[in-house]
């Protein structure tokens, strides 16, 4: 187990563009990490970097303090889970599992026990004897993890995309297991997948990457509800965060002619060109055109359409459309329609970025 | 199954009358020409005399034929001996990518491009002690004396090291094949679980290639036990019977005496071995794989 | 309009469809079910890529069961990403023109211009596909079958391949696209949300038969069976057996809920409950809900929502779906409440749905 850091990491494959701009970025010793993005984001370069398989352009490489820049991935002591179940067929499942402890010379005896161990952590206790080749994907993938758990010192494990062949209707009992892996072992764990749900349920800390950036690295609430940019405001949710133009004028950011948020001293109080506010389509609500109350804006109602857990409702505020996430039990508009959103629901962006320190003026009377 | 409200279409014969008709002409015609022949005596044109089973009783009690027959299967086990691990050897050192991968790639190509006759003329007149380069290398700067033609031992080194140069190469590509197949992630958990050289080869590469050795083993078995025209033109059997495998002694019978009768026999029983050998192969290496 | 009459399907003695009676009507045709449903082999039946063991298809009331794809006017999209590589993205999309139809250079820079145009990728035309995006890559492969005004147009999970994101982005386009078609188009997805969002005729398959075909909404609210439920819904309906009695339904733990109005014409008898669970709740701020507690196996993030997968002695395992991201521990103890009138009532033999909550309880007002 150990701490990763990435100093100042940046990666170029031959005379193309930067795959990776610069990344400085610590793994801390025992963490569950999740590495998001679209396919194309640098993402695969940083774990190909991490595990030792490409050198970085730009940059060193750090395990607990310890350049490993130029070091293998056995010499980093890393394991790793690959997208597809990678075993050795010719042998039972406790074969693959003595496999990496018999290569570093422990007796058989104690390979045997570890082996026993993993197997109760993981439930394979009673596919021990059995051939490794005849068993389902999802088996063969928690034997693929429990030949990297046998050995008790890997500075970190990483999992490449590990639920792409495994069945929808057993990906739930894979992640528990490697959920009970981390909260059993402390190992180091970087898990990298393009699915928000992948990265959300499996770790503490989403590190979100696009374009060779870390745009954010956020527990999943932070991800959801203070999304650092507007690429993350998108990336997590379905369906994504609305981005909407607005007005800044002396400090105050207003839409529709109601204003919502004050922004703090510390940036400029005028409006600049790509100023959008955001919000969830699962916190913008609607009521009746008649209803008393504080100013809501008026909409025009575009598509409903019932998703079966909620409606999806486009409307059109002058010329802004933005979609509401309406649960069932609640109001669901036709013709026009007041909206209602809560200043603690709506951030602001600029230049791409949430500015921190906005404070809501006053609500509309949203969703909380 | 026939199902009474399924339309019955007899048209789908007509279709499949083609492939029988060629099959016909290649294969089942000329087996019962040969089978034919097998039971008769033939003397002449308009003249042959019915002999049942004469010929194959004559054929299993043959001894020369007994011994072209044990010849043979030793040569084939020898080369599979030799040329399977070479393959092996020679397509894992193969290299994998650039300009020297399609480099060795057509090289190893080459011998398998070379007309049969021609392969057999080369090294008549390579290894010959008296004009050849390789028989001059071997007899007058090694000083190992050397005769193809005269000594058995050297006929039949020779005749295998010519089939060795000339089909090792098969193995070599099929394996290469097999191993470009292997997806990189097998090698890179194998050597996370520090797994060394010859553990990687016998847990991830064999078993993986053991498609494409189970038809090296079956094509390189087939074509060794049928060879011919190498040795015929190489040492034409000798010297005394050395190098006589069955196909060789089977043209003497029915060029060389024009026995055709017992010719005919001596091809189905030929036959019969050729396919007896591929079924027991075929089957060993299947059940392995299960 | 394309009729499947009585089609089995019979590989190596496994029934891989059993009795499948359907009429495809213009318009999308939605099959939803998860894999090995059977959905495949009843599109590649009805494009005649390949005949059913018994049973006809029938085109506009003509008999084509056993006529070619080729003689056929089909197009067809793939899971994979299936196109030319040699050829430019122009060529691709104009390719089954080429073939088909003899068309002057303007029509058939027109045509493909259009078919291009809805599928945004008129910047990309001189591209080869591999250098365009997995996304813009099955762009190209549909713009392929939109091309041509085939009767028949199937998709077979054509986003299976995508990232999510790219696909709710294309799930809203094809949407608009399928509505303008005057073609049979079928289309299959594993996802139910996918079925939602297209809208359309939903047929819900599940092991080689079909469950239940009408608008996808309605398969969801009211499912004809409590297979359809656990099916035709992801994560599946929450299922328990229980007993009906006088006035009130007994869980499996013993406890009695007073019987809620909807399910008052259910005999009194053993039934199957069924519960949605993005209607459970943590809180219970109206009172009057039945309460749960358990112990938490995994909480999944898909984003937008949290689900719960809760065990709870009385009930067995139960799945909760919260809106939002919520971080819970492992083995946290948890109470959950479910209202009786989101209860849905299955019969215990067949699984035949007998009571569902009203409306208003279902999507709101």
């Amino acid at each position: 187990m150990a701490e990763i850091r990435l100093d100042g990491v940046r990666h170029r494959y031959g005379r193309s563009d930067d795959a990776l701009k610069g990344i400085d970025l610590t793994w801390e010793d025992g963490g569950a990490y999740a590495l998001l993005g679209p396919s194309g984001c640098g993402k695969t370069t940083m774990l190909n970097i991490i595990s030792g398989l490409l050198t970085p352009t730009e940059g060193r490489i750090l395990f607990d303090g310890v350049d490993v820049t130029g070091a293998s991935t056995v010499e980093r002591n890393i394991a790793q889970v690959f997208q597809f179940p990678v075993l050795y067929e010719s042998m039972t499942v406790e074969q693959n599992m003595r496999f990496p402890l018999r290569n570093r010379g422990i007796d058989k005896r104690e390979a045997q026990a570890r082996a026993e161990e993993v197997a109760e952590l993981l439930e394979i206790g009673h596919l021990l004897k059995e051939r490794a080749k005849g068993l389902s994907a999802d088996a063969k993938q928690l034997v693929s993890l429990s030949r990297a758990l046998v050995r008790r010192d890997v500075s970190a494990i990483l999992f490449d995309e590990p639920l792409t062949v495994i069945d929808p209707q057993k990906k739930w009992t894979l992640r528990q297991a490697l959920k009970r892996v981390h909260s059993e072992l402390n190992h180091t764990l970087v898990y990298v997948t393009h699915d928000q749900t992948e990265a959300l349920t499996f770790a503490d800390t989403v590190v979100v990457m696009d374009q060779g950036e870390v745009v954010q690295k956020g527990t999943p609430d932070e991800l959801f509800e203070r999304p650092a940019h507007t690429f993350v405001g998108n990336f997590i949710g379905s369906p994504g965060m609305n981005f909407i133009d607005c007005a800044v004028r002396g400090g105050v950011v207003g839409f529709g002619g109601v204003d919502l948020l004050r922004l703090p001293s510390s940036v400029s109080p005028d409006h600049e060109p790509g100023d959008v506010i955001g919000i969830r389509p699962d916190f913008v609500r609607c009521a009746p055109l008649d209803r008393s109350g504080p100013a809501g804006l008026e909409a025009e109602v575009g598509a409903v359409r019932d998703i079966g857990t909620a409606h999806l409702v486009e409307l059109l505020v002058g010329d802004a459309g933005l979609v509401a996430r309406i649960p069932p039990g609640e109001h669901v508009p036709s013709g026009r329609c007041t909206v209602l959103m809560d200043g603690d629901d709506v951030h602001f962006f600029r230049h791409g970025v949430r500015v921190e320190g906005s404070s809501s003026v006053v609500g509309t009377g949203g969703a909380r | 199954m026939s199902d009474p409200s399924k339309p019955h279409n007899n048209k789908a014969w007509f279709l499949v009358l083609p492939v029988v008709a060629s099959v016909a002409f290649t294969a089942i015609i000329p087996l019962v020409i040969v089978v034919n022949y097998s039971v008769q005596d033939i003397f002449g044109p308009g003249n042959r005399v019915f002999v049942g089973g004469e010929w194959f009783r004559n054929i299993l009690n043959d001894s020369s034929i007994r011994d072209s027959f044990w010849r043979t299967i030793r040569f084939s086990l020898q080369v599979l001996a030799i040329q399977i691990p070479l393959g092996i050897a020679i397509g894992l050192a193969m290299p994998k990518r650039g300009w020297r991968a399609s480099m060795a790639l057509v090289l190893m190509a080459l011998p398998l491009l070379i007309p049969f006759n021609v392969v057999g003329t080369i090294w008549q007149i390579f290894a010959r002690a008296d004009i050849g380069l390789g028989g001059y290398v071997v007899n007058d700067l090694l000083g190992i004396t050397y005769n193809y033609s005269q000594n058995p031992r050297d006929a039949w080194f020779t005749v295998l090291l010519m089939d060795t140069w000339h089909w090792t190469p098969l193995v070599a590509l099929l394996v290469y094949a097999g191993l470009r197949s292997i997806p990189d992630a097998y090698y890179r958990a194998a050597t996370i679980d520090g797994a060394r050289r010859l553990a990687i080869f016998r847990y991830i590469e064999l078993p993986r290639l053991r498609g494409v050795l189970t038809i090296a083993v079956l094509l390189r078995f087939m074509d060794s036990f049928m060879i011919y025209t190498e040795p015929f033109v190489l040492t034409g059997g000798g010297p005394g019977n050395t190098t006589n495998f069955l196909s060789i002694s089977l043209t003497k019978i029915a060029i060389g005496q024009f026995d055709l009768g017992r010719a005919a026999a001596y091809s189905l029983v030929y036959f019969f071995f050729i396919q007896l050998f591929c079924f027991i192969f075929y089957t060993a290496m299947k059940r392995q794989e299960v | 309009m394309l009729e499947l009459v009585g089609i089995e399907k019979v590989v190596d003695v496994e029934p891989w469809l059993t009795s499948v009676d359907l009429v495809l009507e213009r318009g999308l045709n939605v099959l939803a079910g998860p894999t090995l449903a059977g959905k495949t082999t009843l599109m590649r039946i009805a494009a005649g890529l390949d005949t059913p063991t018994a049973g006809s298809v029938v085109a506009n009331g003509e008999d084509v069961t056993r006529r070619s794809v080729r003689d056929r006017d089909v197009a067809f999209v793939y899971q994979e990403f299936v196109n030319y590589p040699s050829m430019t993205v122009f060529e691709n999309i104009a390719s089954p023109l080429r073939r088909r139809e003899r068309l002057s250079s303007s029509e058939l820079r027109q045509r493909v211009g259009e078919a291009a145009e809805l599928l945004a990728l008129g910047p990309y035309l001189d591209r080869r596909p591999d250098e365009l995006s997995g996304g813009q890559q099955q762009r190209v492969a549909i713009a392929r079958a939109l091309v041509r005004e085939t009767s028949l147009l199937i998709l077979d999970e054509p986003l299976a391949n995508l990232d999510y994101k790219l696909r709710e982005e294309l799930r809203e386009e094809l949407n608009r696209i399928f509505v303008e078609r005057d073609s049979v188009v079928i289309y299959s997805t594993s996802e139910p949300v996918e079925a939602l969002t297209l809208g359309g005729r939903t047929v819900v398959m599940h092991e080689g038969a079909i469950l239940q075909v009408g608008p996808a909404v309605e398969a969801y609210h009211r499912p004809a069976t409590s297979q359809v439920a656990r099916v035709f819904s992801d994560p599946p309906m929450n299922l328990l057996r229980c007993a009906v009695r006088h006035g009130s339904i007994v869980l499996p733990g013993g406890i009695e809920v007073p019987r809620p109005g909807h399910l008052v014409g259910v005999d009194d008898t053993e039934v199957i409950l069924g519960l949605r669970p993005h209607l459970i709740t943590v809180a219970d701020p109206d009172g009057g809900a039945l309460e749960v507690g358990g112990e938490l196996l995994l909480a999944e993030l898909t984003g937008s929502a949290t689900y719960l997968h809760v065990r709870s002695g009385e009930s067995g395992s139960l799945i909760a779906e919260l809106p939002g991201v919520h971080s819970h521990s492992i083995g946290e103890h948890l109470h959950l409440y479910i209202r009786p009138e989101s209860l849905y009532a299955f019969a215990a033999d067949d699984g035949r749905l007998l009571a569902s909550p009203d409306q208003a309880v279902l999507s709101g007002g």
